[in-house]
């Protein structure tokens, strides 16, 4: 098959699921639907395999697929770009998206909703494929505008529930912000650079570096940048804009783990890497980007020790690892960002999926208070979560070990300002992802059987399809389970057997850039590198290693042997606890400030604009002249035939006067 | 002097041979079975249309031919509006099949009277001088008048007529009032030579910009400009819906092929002060069609003023060609270039409304007030929502081929200059999304009255959600016919 409509065929395929599963869902029924949606992307994903080896043969592709508008100098077209930044994206966000697909059929079985899912995660995946797979910024766009639409139907799922309309609501209008900023990126490019086009932009990045912006008298390459990495904060949630992200817990656990933690909010990590020509001209936007990812990771990871929702407490760890990638962005690791994605893409749907499973097994209960002791109960489940949560903490020889080790000896390399403060962050950022990941970890599987403790309060009870509240947790079905292992084995494995080639190889080639000469930190990091096994086992006696177990430790010494410290720790550290409980103000912040402010704006302009101005003079007003106007033309429309001729006698003689007297005289 | 007879190249002008020989045969076809089985002639009108087109596509080789003494030209303009006028009039028979079949009217007259008709467009299209311009123009406005009073019994059909027929005399009057003076000035009758002359006069004669004048008029009336527009809100209603709908299609791609051929091929060395005149008139369309068909509370009436307003933004694309003389290629080709796309987007989606009409009338009923539609999301979803993309696309609403229509002719617009009047026309077309818009509340939130089942045939059915598709489709992948018409338009001013 000729390659280009093999490109094609990834992103359509699973369109072509979603479509039949969301318009005839009803004909081909829940079988019919999990069935096509899921052979969408299956299909997708072998296309992905063949062209990974394609790309490994040395066959990069940048080109149209089709022009779909012309508008004055500026093409609108949709095109591929592939190359192994892309191919890589590709092959992790079909395997996800494989994965969550056969999850769903086991924790959806019983949700009236059940095609509607599937299409809407069919259809995420055919848009996060558009906008990895895009050669220009219009592409991007859309694509990027398109996850953030099926992420607000996902988190709304349960349209029901007020919470999850709220939720969705929020993610919608934070996305806004992020989305200004980046359209404003955009447009800066397209204003200064005239084309829309990756490599023709890239091929102007000189040019554009050496302008200034002519209104403000900025750099233009900071601007663009900051602008861009703006849309990325919104979208990979980084502080301020990451107030949306454990609110979109509100939707079903599959699209936690495929939108919220693995794909999605990896696509500001992923453009900004796609945008290293760019970045790499700008060290004020990267000590930007810096600064805003260590505190993302830092202070968002000591929110997840608070938490006692299971699948807030990975929302949070998901926070806290999208800063540790941010943070390789700002150092100019753009790869091992990526490479981090990609690890943490396995692991942390991994984790999410476990979580699903878990609140599958304990009946819809979420709260990691009212479970323990259920690795007697779900041992699949059990394994596989303490395989990724050993991933998530970096512990030796697996995925998140290399992954994470890179950004921190990649921070420990760099020399730009904000440096110093970001490796501090990366460094305590550790001991924080280990201790609350164990402490989650703890609480569910170990320790004391709690779960028949849980009050019978009717919160849950509204999407609890079960009724059966007492039975004890049980293990999940294979559908459910099957994706669990599957994604195990990356989250173990992958790490290890790629870190040569993606890191210190030549695998991204062209499709990073780094300016060796002023951001010498990969390069460092190269000298240094003696291969995966050398580097685990120096890794043990690295300081992480140490923080990391030390976490362990203090969380197991907590929560499994004296659970009492906690709570003492808590009534002795109250303002603290207070400040980590309302997340730092930020929600109350907004709400009074950019809500109330909104609220008190919109109020005024309300009653001042809308109701008088708008509603009483325009509309209401220029409806009134529309009626008369039309009123008095209808009157004209008499019927008699003399009355028309004698108009269109009218128009000549007065085109006649016109032409005679008005043109001839200028 | 029959010696000197040399026998004309026939070639070009064959499809227009074909469908007069067929009128004949036509004409025997309905005495034998005119009574008994009358599906025969209309399948025959069908069949000759196909064969029209399939040797108009046959013999279009891109190439300019004149022939018959320079009086007919084969064109690529020519070629596409041919085809275009085909499916047009292909698609109005078979929409208009089951209401006549149900009325009585589906005699032989009627589809001979559209295939001439028919011809007549084709001549118009094809004309290369004054004298096959004002025949195409007779032949066809003579069969339209004609159809309109199709139904002899009907008082309103019958008044709706003899307005036609008045009006559409006085018009054509002053059309060919406006010719004889152009030929007065420059002493031709072939429209290249009549373009050639007025290129050599230094300044414009009074007497060219006085036939100037009544040639707008004319092709002002054709198009149904304001204030040339009376007749079109009363034929509309008044002529049954299938000849109403043959009226708002095919021949308004004649009429375009009459400014086309009159102004900016003759008349080219007078374009500014041309180009004035129908902004002029195009800005007082829009207004008044838009403001027009808020009142009406009769869909056909509605869309009648709809296609006065729609007309103007047609014509905004013409009037925004030439900047300065001798013309800019450029700009020209993408101003007419979006003036064709606009009425070829018009008589699309006007096809399918006027289809709509159709699809929901029943023996008894004449489904044309806005009434009839209410509540018909409930009786067919899908004709509702074919309704729907054809209301938000004649709104101009994205992504629908009507949104790319106007956004064309917005562009070239601004780029000529106009700033102003492309705001004023906007602003007008907001006025105008209230009442399309209207439309489809009264489907989607207001109970039916009438909770009969739709009753149609199949073809029918067929077609009218291709149209819906197609106007879909083309809002999305809006292209393909745009870069053909900037194509045609290539090929004519290069």
């Amino acid at each position: 098959m000729e390659m280009t409509s093999l490109y094609l065929l990834v992103p359509l395929a699973p369109l072509g699921g979603a479509i039949l599963a969301g318009l005839f869902g009803k004909a081909i029924g829940r079988t019919g639907a999990h069935t096509v949606t899921i052979l969408g992307v299956a299909v997708a994903f072998i296309a992905s395999l063949v062209i990974y080896f394609d790309v490994q043969a040395g066959h990069h592709y940048n080109g149209p697929v089709y022009t779909w508008l012309q508008s004055g100098g500026l093409k609108f077209e949709v095109g591929f770009l592939i190359d192994p930044l892309t191919v890589m994206m590709m092959l992790v966000v079909t395997f996800v998206s494989l994965m969550v697909h056969v999850f769903t059929i086991g924790y959806m079985a019983d949700d009236p909703g059940y095609q509607r899912f599937f299409s809407y995660i069919a259809l995420f995946t055919f848009s996060m494929l558009m906008l990895v797979m895009s050669n220009n910024f219009v592409q991007l766009f859309f694509g990027w505008e398109a996850v953030g639409l099926v992420s607000y139907l996902l988190i709304g799922f349960w349209y029901k529930r007020p919470t999850a309309i709220f939720a969705n609501l929020k993610a919608f209008l934070v996305n806004r912000v992020g989305d200004f900023g980046f359209l404003l990126g955009i447009g800066l490019i397209a204003a200064y650079a005239g084309t829309l086009d990756y490599h023709e932009v890239f091929a102007m990045r000189l040019d554009l570096a050496a302008t200034t912006e002519v209104a403000t008298g900025w750099s233009l390459i900071t601007a663009i940048c900051i602008c861009l990495f703006i849309g990325a904060m919104g979208k990979s949630a980084q502080v301020p804009l990451h107030v949306w992200l454990p609110d979109s817990m509100e939707g079903p656990t599959p699209i936690s783990a495929l939108i919220h933690a693995a794909t999605m909010v990896t696509a500001g990590i992923f453009m900004v890497t796609r945008m290293s020509p760019l970045f790499e001209l700008s060290d004020t936007a990267l000590s930007f980007v810096l600064v805003i990812g260590s505190v993302t990771a830092l202070f968002m990871g000591f929110l997840g020790i608070i938490q006692n929702d299971i699948k807030r407490v990975v929302a949070y760890s998901t926070l806290s690892q999208l800063g540790y990638m941010t943070v390789a962005l700002g150092v100019s690791a753009y790869s091992v960002a990526v490479f981090h994605l990609m690890t943490h893409a396995f692991f942390k749907a991994l984790l999410f999926l476990g979580a699903g499973s878990v609140i599958m097994g304990c009946h819809h209960n979420q709260d990691i208070r009212y479970m323990g002791g259920l690795r007697k109960y779900m041992p699949i489940t059990w394994i596989t979560s303490l395989l990724g949560s050993l991933a998530l903490i970096g512990f030796p020889f697996f995925s998140g070990f290399y992954s994470k080790d890179s950004i921190i000896e990649a921070v420990h390399a760099s020399h730009i300002p904000g440096a110093g403060f970001a490796y501090l962050a990366v460094i305590l950022g550790v001991f924080v992802t280990a201790f609350y990941s164990f402490r989650m970890y703890f609480l569910v599987f170990h320790g004391t059987e709690r779960f028949d403790q849980l009050p019978h309060d009717d919160h849950h009870a509204a999407h609890d399809d079960h009724g059966h509240h007492s039975a004890k947790p049980h293990e999940s079905p294979w559908v459910v389970t099957l994706p669990l292992v599957m994604l195990a084995i990356p989250s173990v494995l992958i790490g290890f057997f790629t870190i040569s080639p993606m890191l210190f190889g030549d695998w991204f080639g062209e499709s990073v850039v780094i300016d060796a000469i002023k951001h010498p930190g990969m390069e460092e990091l190269a000298h240094e590198f003696h291969g995966p096994v050398a580097m685990a086992l120096h890794g043990v006696m690295s300081l992480p290693f140490l923080l990391a177990m030390s976490g362990v430790a203090l969380s197991w010494f907590f929560y499994l042997k004296r659970p009492d410290i906690p709570e003492a720790i808590k009534q002795r550290f109250m303002p603290i606890y207070t400040l980590l409980e309302n997340k730092y103000y930020f929600d109350k912040f907004n709400d009074f400030f950019f809500a109330g402010g909104a609220r008190l704006i919109g109020g005024g302009l309300w009653k001042a604009g809308d109701q008088v101005v708008i509603d009483g003079v325009m509309v209401n007003g220029s409806a009134r002249v529309v009626g008369w106007i039309s009123g008095l033309v209808r009157l004209f429309q008499t019927g008699h035939i003399y009355q028309y001729a004698f108009s269109m006698i009218i128009g000549v003689f007065s085109l006649l006067m016109f032409a005679l007297f008005w043109t001839s005289g200028t | 002097m029959l010696e000197n007879f040399v026998l004309p190249d026939l070639y070009p002008a064959a499809p227009e041979l074909f469908l007069i020989t067929m009128a004949m045969v036509l004409i025997f076809v309905d005495l034998a079975f005119g009574k008994t089985r009358r599906w025969v002639v209309g399948l025959l009108t069908v069949a000759s249309l196909f064969g029209a087109a399939v040797i108009t596509v046959l013999t279009a080789d891109g190439q300019t031919t004149l022939t018959f003494s320079n009086l007919f030209v084969d064109d690529l303009l020519a070629d596409f509006l041919k085809i275009l006028t085909y499916i047009s009039v292909i698609m109005v028979i078979i929409y208009g099949r089951g209401y006549l079949a149900e009325r009585g009217l589906d005699k032989g007259e009627y589809y001979l009277l559209v295939l001439f008709a028919t011809i007549g467009m084709m001549v118009l299209i094809s004309a290369a001088s004054f004298v096959t311009l004002y025949l195409g123009l007779e032949l066809l406005s003579l069969s339209l008048y004609a159809l309109v009073a199709i139904d002899r019994d009907s008082s309103r059909s019958t008044e709706a007529a003899m307005k036609y027929f008045v009006l559409g005399s006085l018009a054509s009057g002053l059309l060919l009032y406006g010719m004889s003076m152009l030929y007065g000035a420059t002493g031709t009758l072939e429209i290249n030579g009549v373009a050639q002359a007025v290129n050599q006069m230094q300044t414009p004669k009074t007497i060219l910009v006085f036939g100037l004048v009544f040639t707008v008029a004319g092709i002002a009336f054709k198009l149904g400009l304001a204030p040339f527009h009376m007749w079109i809100p009363d034929v509309y209603h008044g002529a049954p819906t299938p000849v109403t709908l043959l009226i708002g299609s095919a021949p308004k791609f004649a009429a375009f092929a009459l400014a086309m051929r009159l102004l900016v091929y003759g008349l080219l060395g007078l374009a500014l002060e041309w180009q004035t005149m129908l902004l002029i008139m195009a800005i007082v369309s829009i207004g008044l069609g838009n403001l027009a068909a808020v009142a009406q509370t009769n869909l056909k009436r509605m869309l009648a003023y709809s296609a006065i307003s729609h007309m103007g933004f047609m014509v905004l694309g013409l009037a925004s060609g030439i900047l300065t003389l001798p013309a800019n290629p450029y700009v020209a080709i993408s101003a007419y270039g979006a003036a064709l796309y606009y009425m070829f987007a018009y008589v699309l989606m006007s096809m399918g409304a006027f289809g709509m009409i159709l699809l929901l009338s029943r023996k008894d009923h004449e489904a044309e007030n806005l009434e009839d539609f209410k509540g018909l999301n409930q009786r067919s979803p899908w004709f509702a929502a074919v309704m729907l993309i054809l209301m938000f696309s004649m709104a101009g609403i994205p992504f629908f081929i009507g949104f790319f229509a106007k956004f064309s002719v917005l562009l070239t617009l601004i780029y000529a200059g106009h700033t102003v009047i492309a705001v004023v026309a906007v602003m007008f077309s907001l006025i105008g999304a209230f009442y399309y818009l209207r439309v489809v509340k009264l489907m989607y939130f207001d109970p039916p009255l009438d909770t009969a089942p739709l009753r149609s045939s199949l073809d029918m059915r067929i077609l009218l959600s291709g149209t819906g598709v197609a106007v879909a489709w083309l809002g999305i992948f809006p292209d393909s016919v745009m870069l053909l018409s900037h194509e045609v338009m290539k090929s004519l001013i290069g």
